[in-house]
């Protein structure tokens, strides 16, 4: 099952260090094809997690004993790595969340309270529930408006669409990086540089791309950036807002609680500073530091090195499935990350994705969180194989084996 | 036959598969064999929204007993509702009521019938029942 013909990538080892990807389900070999929902994680962040649990577990930024102040050191720490890697300025612009949802959530109740009767917030067709959902709640409490770039039959964003509807009333673009359905990469760049130029700030859910290529949030300059710890490698119930200081401190704090605040009287009560004001209360202490261990793994490695080898996986994957009669790609953007989304004629996705579970393959199938896509396409739902960077040409193999099987009984 | 007679029979049936392929290839093929449902039957208040797949059902209370026609637009979730309504079709509303429906269990498909496969199969089951209950109390 394991290829080591990519130039330099020694896979063997890479997967040796995640003890998931060695599971047996029903009796095969797991070919764990369900990245985009959420990655395995490689030892040092299991261990990351227990360590903490056995030997540092106090709560957090308040205890004058040594393990609070160790803990507190072990998750700070944390946030600075993050940082780095994300190459923000200051680490209170690191806001730990519970994840993407949390994020966007936290940004669209808090961001949102600064919006007036009127004010425009721009999605886009691609964008998963999480980046639709809390913007409507957000212009339903506000009276603002929610504009929505349309997409091409490929699955790309229609940039002149975009461009027209950016306005002056325009107060924030909120975009998917990677489509988790269709795997295309949108060109952020380009929508953020549009957005400012009107003077609106930016939203970039990194959901699916922090995990398949450097970030770094200067150079992008997006004013926001989202992502989960689960999809990175990292524990499940932690994740990320990454803000620009200078907007953070003008939004006024989501939740109220402890940690957040800097003085509590029953006549008035002031906040802390960043990155706390946006805090409250005990975090997933453990889930931070394991995240930081994720990031510690992820710098021992070469993401371009990795982007090259999920990139081969795609387009081999893709190439494979073609082969077999009926299938069709939902999703063909020149630019696309390791997500292979397809349906087959004749074949409902749920079936396929029973089947190959029997298999042992896990795919993932249905709307995926995004049904206004489903919509656009006409379509029930996809299966969707999405790659991460332990993956392996000969699990391809299985897959496009496997699914021929499974269309023999279908079909 | 008794509803229980009838759980029996398809598990007798079921034991002679030792894989599951033969299993899904069965519940496929009658799947593909049973048009449960009329087209113009298929309306959105018959409709039961899984996240994976949908299902449509259709309740009728004739001279005491439960009358069920279902169809899902996946083969296999169809399938596991021909097995469904061969049991619990033409039965009396208190039987449906009360029963259980171990066969699920005992043929190896249980995961089907579990509220997190959101694939309609769990909500129909709860439907049926409470159609059932409906009918006794009127």
């Amino acid at each position: 099952m394991i290829n080591t013909t990519s130039k330099g990538l020694d896979l063997e080892s890479i997967r040796s260090q995640f003890p998931a990807l060695s599971l047996e389900v029903h009796g095969k070999s797991l070919v764990y094809l369900d990245n985009g929902a959420t990655s395995q994680k490689p030892k040092v962040v299991i261990d990351a997690v227990s360590h903490f649990y056995e030997k540092e577990n106090a709560n957090i930024h308040r205890g004058v004993h040594h393990l609070s102040q160790e803990a507190t050191a072990r998750y700070e720490e944390a946030r600075t790595r993050i940082q780095k890697y994300i190459g923000a300025a200051h680490s209170e612009e690191v806001l730990f969340t519970s994840g993407t949802t949390g994020s966007i959530n936290l940004l669209a109740f808090s961001f949102g309270e600064l919006l007036k009767p009127g004010d425009e917030i721009i999605i886009s067709a691609m964008e998963h529930h999480s980046n639709i959902v809390p913007w409507q709640m957000t212009c339903e409490r506000k009276g603002c408006s929610l504009k929505v770039i349309p997409i091409n039959q490929a699955g790309e964003l229609e940039m002149e669409s975009y461009a027209a509807l950016l306005s002056d009333k325009t107060r924030l673009v909120a975009v998917t990086h990677i489509s988790n359905t269709l795997g295309t990469i949108n060109p952020v760049q380009k929508i953020i540089e549009m957005a400012h130029e009107k003077g609106a700030v930016v939203l970039i859910d990194g959901a699916q791309s922090i995990q398949h290529m450097p970030i770094n949030v200067r150079e992008l300059d997006c004013d926001f950036f989202a992502f989960s710890g689960h999809k990175v490698f990292g524990p499940t119930g932690v994740g990320v807002l990454y803000g620009k200081k200078e907007l953070l401190d003008e939004m006024p704090p989501w939740q109220g609680g402890g940690d957040m605040i800097a003085k509590v009287t029953f006549a008035k009560t002031t906040y802390n500073e960043l990155p706390h004001k946006f805090e409250a209360g005990t975090p997933n202490i453990a889930g931070g530091i394991g995240l930081g261990a994720a990031f510690e793994f992820l710098e021992g490695l070469d993401m371009n090195e990795l982007m090259r080898h999920e990139q081969q996986l795609a387009q081999y994957a893709e190439e494979q499935l073609l082969r077999l009669p009926g299938v069709r790609l939902i999703g063909e953007a020149k630019e696309k990350t390791s997500v292979v989304s397809f349906v087959v004629d004749g074949a409902h996705p749920f079936d396929i994705g029973t089947l190959l579970d029997k298999m042992g393959i896990a795919v993932r199938t249905g709307h995926h969180c995004t049904q206004p896509l489903m919509d656009f396409y006409n379509i029930p739902g996809t299966v969707r194989a999405s790659f991460a960077f332990y993956n392996t040409m000969e699990e391809v193999d299985v897959l496009v084996a496997g699914l021929e099987r499974a269309l023999r009984m279908l079909i | 036959m008794t509803l229980e007679e009838k759980q029996q029979s398809i598990i007798d049936e079921f034991a002679i598969f030792d894989d599951w392929m033969d299993k899904y290839e069965y519940i496929i093929d009658l799947g593909k064999e049973l048009p449960l449902i009329e087209e113009d039957k298929k309306t959105s208040d018959r409709l039961i929204e899984g996240c994976q797949s949908r299902v449509w059902l259709d309740t009728e209370v004739k001279d005491g007993k439960m009358h069920f026609t279902a169809d899902s637009d996946a083969i296999i979730t169809k399938g596991i509702i021909g097995l469904l309504i061969r049991v619990m079709d033409q039965e009396s509303p208190e039987t449906i009521a009360t029963a259980d429906m171990h066969f699920i269990q005992e043929i190896g498909l249980q995961e089907h019938l579990s509220p997190t496969r959101a694939n309609g199969l769990a909500s129909m089951v709860k439907k049926m029942k409470m159609s059932a209950l409906k009918a006794i109390s009127e």
